[in-house]
């Protein structure tokens, strides 16, 4: 057994599980890469650690220094793990519909919690953090959705990890938030294959964007924008909360118990499988299911639960 | 041929409150098209001033976005409904 010297060595290097049993075609092979794994949780963990340390090393982040992020959740949880070990001060701007779980664990770590208004999901997070920092010029502004330190962990990590463990991957399948995930694993995945495909799975802007005035209010990812997202996606597809949960109670079927938007991959995944006549899928289960156990997605009728969860943030 | 197209919220308002309309059309630009002279409103806001889509909207055909199927060429039918979403974050 290997001992590690600090607990946020124990980020990336997830398991890749066969979940094939699952899949609608047994010439179509899917794995699931189980990011819940990460110490902190979820694969936000990457992400948090990649950009604190790349703010570390140019010189951005000093001892003391306090950090200010929009996150939906699993960054802010991910931060926050960092920040405790590495003794930073973090503030996380949410949308107050996330759920409890969420607040409770960023309570948890240490990290404050500034609610920014539900009716505008994670874009009114967004605006209201670069106003915070545009009047704080000392807070420190890590920026998932514009940092490429974000993309560059699963360049780095998650994408050489997928492609040593499984070289045979025709299609990758995983959740568009930031795109991290999708830009950096997607690259890395093309140079070594160009003929691979990838897939995004978003969920509904539906009623979380009520809140916005205009389509102006509308926002793209720098990271998906320089990253050249839109020349790397092949596909990008909804999934609805019924789906998710759906998907997300059938992951009990092999073992793995995971949160809604791993649900939701899981639904993109079989979606994928589908189309093809045969195939390696691997998709990206963000995180586990602890984090959802307020939102009531694993007990009763499986509309009332997708009504429940079309009220939480959960991307 | 008549398409279903649902609008978001901030669109109804140029369609006088409906949440979904009908517009005409084989292809996504074509039903837009239809649309957008139908509520002049809304033009500015769905297509961008060089014909294209507007940056910050998306257009499903059913659930796929068409800016990676077709774009505007994307064939739709009678079955198929069409939504227009604005951009949104995760994360």
């Amino acid at each position: 057994m290997t001992i590690y010297a600090n607990a946020l060595d124990l980020i990336g290097d997830t398991p890749l599980v066969d979940v094939s049993s699952l899949s609608p075609k047994a010439s179509v092979r899917i794995l699931a890469k189980l990011e819940g794994q990460n110490p902190g949780g979820s694969v936000k963990d990457r992400v948090a650690r990649a950009m604190v340390e790349e703010a570390e090393k140019d010189g951005t982040l000093s001892p003391g220094s306090v950090i200010l992020e929009p996150s939906s959740g699993n960054t802010g949880i991910g931060l926050a793990m960092v920040c405790r070990v590495k003794g930073y001060r973090l503030k996380v701007v949410m949308p107050a519909n996330v759920s409890e779980e969420r607040r409770q664990l960023l309570g948890i770590w240490g990290a404050e919690i500034i609610d920014s208004p539900a009716a505008e999901g994670s874009n009114g997070a967004v605006r209201l953090a670069q106003r915070l920092v545009a009047e704080h010029p000392e807070y420190v502004f890590l920026y998932q959705y514009g940092n490429p330190a974000n993309p560059g962990a699963h360049y780095e990590g998650t994408g050489p990890e997928i492609w040593r463990d499984c070289p045979e991957v025709t299609h990758f399948v995983a959740g568009l938030g930031t795109s991290g995930t999708l830009v950096g694993v997607g690259r890395f995945l093309k140079e070594r294959n160009p003929a691979v495909e990838v897939w995004a799975i978003e969920p509904p802007a539906g009623e979380l964007v009520d809140g916005l005035r205009n389509l102006d209010d509308g926002y793209i990812p720098p990271v998906f924008l320089d990253g050249g997202g839109p020349e790397l996606l092949d596909r990008k597809t909804v999934i609805g909360p019924r789906d998710s949960i759906e998907w997300a109670r059938r992951l009990l079927d092999v073992g793995i118990f995971a949160g809604i938007s791993s649900g939701a991959a899981m639904a993109g995944a079989v979606r994928c499988a589908r189309t093809v006549d045969q195939g390696v899928i691997v998709t990206v289960l963000p995180d586990g299911g602890w984090k959802y156990l307020s939102t009531g997605a694993w007990s009763g009728d499986l509309g009332e639960a997708a009504e429940r969860a079309r009220q939480t943030v959960y991307f | 041929m008549p398409v279903e197209v649902r609008l978001p919220t901030v669109l109804r308002a140029a369609a006088a409150g409906q949440a979904s309309v009908k517009a005409q059309g084989a292809t996504i630009g074509e039903v837009l098209g239809d649309l957008t002279s139908t509520y002049p409103e809304m033009a500015g806001q769905v297509l961008a001033p060089d014909g294209g889509l507007h940056r910050f909207v998306n257009v499903y055909v059913n659930d796929d976005d068409v800016r990676y199927l077709d774009k505007l060429d994307t064939k739709v039918g009678e079955d198929d409904v069409v939504s227009i979403l604005p951009a949104v974050a995760g994360g």
